[in-house]
């Protein structure tokens, strides 16, 4: 009882403690939430932004960034309107074809990034830019219309009058397959050596990692998450050219308040995946409180920074502890924690040292 | 010690914000109910003119003047101006500062633009049209316009200011140089231009809206008002207006700012329906309107009552759900007016000081024909874009070839 309480007040649960108190808040000022079927559809708004957030959990874990997802959201967007059109028989064939630009995206960001030592903050935003102008120039800036229903299915529709639950929308099936296969990868050696990368990439590098690989794969998963995100988006919104915009800073934000740390070598993706409720519960409960919409932005980034403030305090409060019962030095096992920030690569001193400043940043 | 200490702030300060938040729902939740017992609440909004208001609600009904069959030469209560000062033969050099094309509607306007260009390049009107594009930055088209005067070798410059206080010393240093100055869709705070062209305005849209949503509705029904951005006075003065008729009628009346993302329209719109019964959808712009009706859709409720946009998005959707709409028209074809007007000031003809240009909406009884006009044009097209009689039509839209 108390371990559990102890969790929740630490960094990586505090986001699930304020995920609990929005949901509690929703509830309280408007019961109808409650109902299975109004947060299955809560589900399935939160479905696109929690599977971008867990692409963009890779590429920061291995010390990155992907500015870059918005606009391939919207270019995978504006694909599927223009590629499918009417045509039922298209949807597979097209899917497919976004599914292989998602990924030659990744890889080009990736292999800039590794290869050419160019920083991923000013490559993705070139990426980004060079996307949002290619779909001005593709499509004039309008979209040519909806893609067939068999294709917006995926993201509008699901399973009807399903006991007990009332809906299931496809979208929230296709959040947890994305959600079960990215923790599998983090527990892959993969997943290990992405955090591993970006908590020392020198480090990695002696112990025999590829670190380019490793990182360009980070930026594939990414892609080819912001993939997934647009297929549900073309549902849930419709194909217009707006679609995507800004969902990257939603993704770091997301992120961030799943306690990841920026730099990298730190974090859990469950966490960031939290970290995409909690911010969509914020718009949520903005919206059934009736809060100004003038007011509406201020008082969710005054909550967002409190939040991470909150994570990050707590966070160093706690490093405090075992450093001052031991030097880090004679500290190799920080493991007898009551709960290790994901266990793996950090079980020498270096990664430890590292964490320290990382903290100090992400705060 | 210390650490329990900071974790408490932290999550004190975390609750009290919560706390804060709650506060702020109370105000929200009775601003409907005291607006609906004063009439006069609405006027409080700061962008709301009474004056200016006054004059566009009774420019609605004016019968315009000038060509039938050219909407876009026709003008309302104008006082002409003689520009028989800049008469001068041979073709001339138009340099066009442009605030932006950042949204469907400008674009669809730039496409037209140039191809009345192509019609005045041919009649030897103008030879050439220089374009700087602003990309929506005050300072670029300041620097765009004294380019222009400085360097440009221009005959007449074209503006299409992005804010209006901002670029009022610019459009003055431009008049200055005693060469035509024409203003066109936002206005100046300065009347040195030769012409000011524009729709009636937004007051005109908040009125023509809110009346049909008041007629369809009853009191305390609720309306959704979605609008994209604040600050910017052509889409602010719909609210206003607007808002005043809602709050008059006795109509609840809530807004929400969407930026246009069409997944936002759809998870606000969604969350007003699972608080309560929503009767009416006000836009301040059509784009993204789809999302909104699918909201209702996927809800499994009632259509509501709206008013959308020309957008042909709306329109498709409006005709395929039979819902009672209407479609408020920021009239897309000013975009060709300033280069007809040019043509005319070189040739000695009069103008109108201040061209307000008709603005009629779209009601049910005209949407299949604008439907079969514009069939095969993409969802971003503005139905009353006024370019069928220009070369090129109709597929320079279809493809919407962006110079």
């Amino acid at each position: 009882m108390k371990n559990t309480l102890r969790t929740l007040v630490s960094p990586r649960g505090a986001v699930f403690l304020l995920l609990a108190i929005l949901l509690v808040a929703i509830i309280i000022l408007n019961p109808a939430f409650a109902e299975p079927g109004q947060f299955m559809r809560f589900l399935q708004r939160v479905a696109p932004v929690a599977i971008i957030a867990i692409g963009q959990y890779f590429v920061i874990v291995a010390g990155e960034f992907d500015l870059s997802q918005g606009s391939l959201i919207t270019a995978q967007v504006v694909i599927a309107g223009n590629l499918v059109g009417q045509d039922d028989s298209r949807t597979i064939p097209v899917m497919l074809l976004m599914f292989v630009f998602g990924a030659v995206i990744g890889l080009i960001n990736g292999l800039i990034t590794t290869l050419l030592k160019v920083p991923s903050f000013i490559v993705t935003l070139g990426m980004m830019l060079a996307l949002l102008g290619g779909i001005l120039w593709w499509t004039g800036g309008a979209a040519t219309g909806n893609p067939a229903d068999s294709f917006r299915n995926i993201g509008r529709g699901g399973l009807r009058d399903v006991p007990l639950l009332d809906f299931v929308p496809w979208s929230v099936l296709v959040l947890a397959g994305w959600l079960a296969l990215a923790i599998w990868i983090t527990k892959r050696p993969l997943g290990k050596q992405m955090i591993a990368v970006g908590d020392n990439p020198v480090a990695a590098r002696f112990a025999g990692v590829r670190t380019w690989w490793v990182t360009t794969q980070s930026f594939i998963i990414s892609s080819l998450s912001a993939t997934v995100a647009g297929i549900l988006l073309v549902g849930y919104a419709g194909v217009h050219p707006s679609v995507g915009r800004g969902y990257e800073f939603i993704a770091i934000t997301a992120v961030v308040l799943g306690g990841v740390v920026l730099g990298g070598g730190r974090g859990w993706v469950v966490a960031a995946v939290a970290g995409a409720f909690v911010l969509e519960a914020l718009f949520l409960l903005l919206n059934i409180a009736g809060v100004p919409s003038t007011l509406r932005n201020s008082v969710q980034g005054v909550i967002i920074i409190a939040a991470v403030a909150y994570a990050g305090v707590s966070f160093r409060a706690r490093r405090a502890r075992p450093r001052a019962a031991a030097s880090p030095q004679a500290s190799p096992d920080p493991g007898k924690e009551p709960e290790p920030p994901v266990a793996p690569a950090q079980s020498d001193s270096h990664v430890l040292r590292g964490e320290g400043s990382n903290a100090n940043q992400g705060g | 010690m210390r650490r329990s200490l900071k974790v408490g702030t932290a999550a004190a300060a975390l609750i009290g914000l919560f706390v804060l938040a709650g506060c702020t729902t109370d105000p929200g939740v009775t601003a409907p109910s005291e607006s609906a017992s004063d009439p006069g609440a609405g006027s409080t909004n700061e962008w709301f003119d009474q004056k200016v208001y006054d004059k566009q609600f009774a420019e609605r009904t004016v019968v315009p003047a000038g060509p039938e069959d050219e909407v876009y030469l026709q003008h309302i209560n104008a006082e002409m101006v003689d520009t028989s000062a800049y008469a001068s033969a041979g073709a001339k050099k138009a340099c066009f500062a442009n605030a932006s094309i950042s949204n469907p509607w400008r674009q669809t306007g730039w496409i037209t633009m140039n191809q009345q260009l192509k019609v005045l390049q041919e009649s030897g009107a103008i030879s050439t049209m220089e374009t700087r594009d602003a990309q929506d930055s005050d300072d670029t088209q300041i620097a765009d316009i004294d380019y222009f005067i400085n360097e440009g070798n221009c005959d007449v410059f074209l503006i299409s200011p992005n804010s209006t206080a901002a670029m009022t010393p610019a459009v003055e240093r431009a008049c200055a140089t005693d060469k035509p100055v024409i203003v066109f869709d936002r206005g100046v705070e300065t009347d040195c231009q030769v012409t000011f062209i524009h729709p009636i305005g937004g007051f005109a849209w908040g009125i023509d809206t809110a009346e049909f949503l008041i007629d369809n509705l009853k009191k305390g029904d609720k309306v959704v008002g979605l609008r994209i951005l604040p600050g910017v006075d052509v889409l602010e003065q719909r609210w206003a207006g607007a808002e005043k008729l809602f709050a008059e009628a006795g109509i609840e009346a809530v807004d929400y700012f969407t930026g246009a993302d069409p997944a936002k329209i759809k998870s606000i719109i969604s969350d007003e329906l699972a608080k309560g019964d929503v009767q009416g959808i006000w836009m301040d712009a059509g784009d993204g309107a789809v999302a909104a009706i699918e909201a209702f859709e996927d809800a499994g409720a009632d259509y509501p009552v709206m008013t959308g946009e020309d957008e042909m998005s709306f329109l498709r959707k409006w005709k395929a759900t039979g819902l009672t709409g209407l479609a408020p028209v920021y009239s897309n074809f000013q975009w060709r007016t300033p280069l007809l007007a040019a043509a005319m000031i070189f040739k000695g003809e009069e103008v109108p000081k201040e061209w307000v240009l008709p603005q009629n909406p779209i009601n049910a009884e005209e949407l299949d024909r604008y439907l079969t006009e514009n069939e095969g044009m993409p969802d971003g097209h503005y139905a009353k874009f006024g370019g069928e009689n220009l070369p090129g039509y109709p597929e320079v839209w279809q493809k919407r070839l962006i110079p």
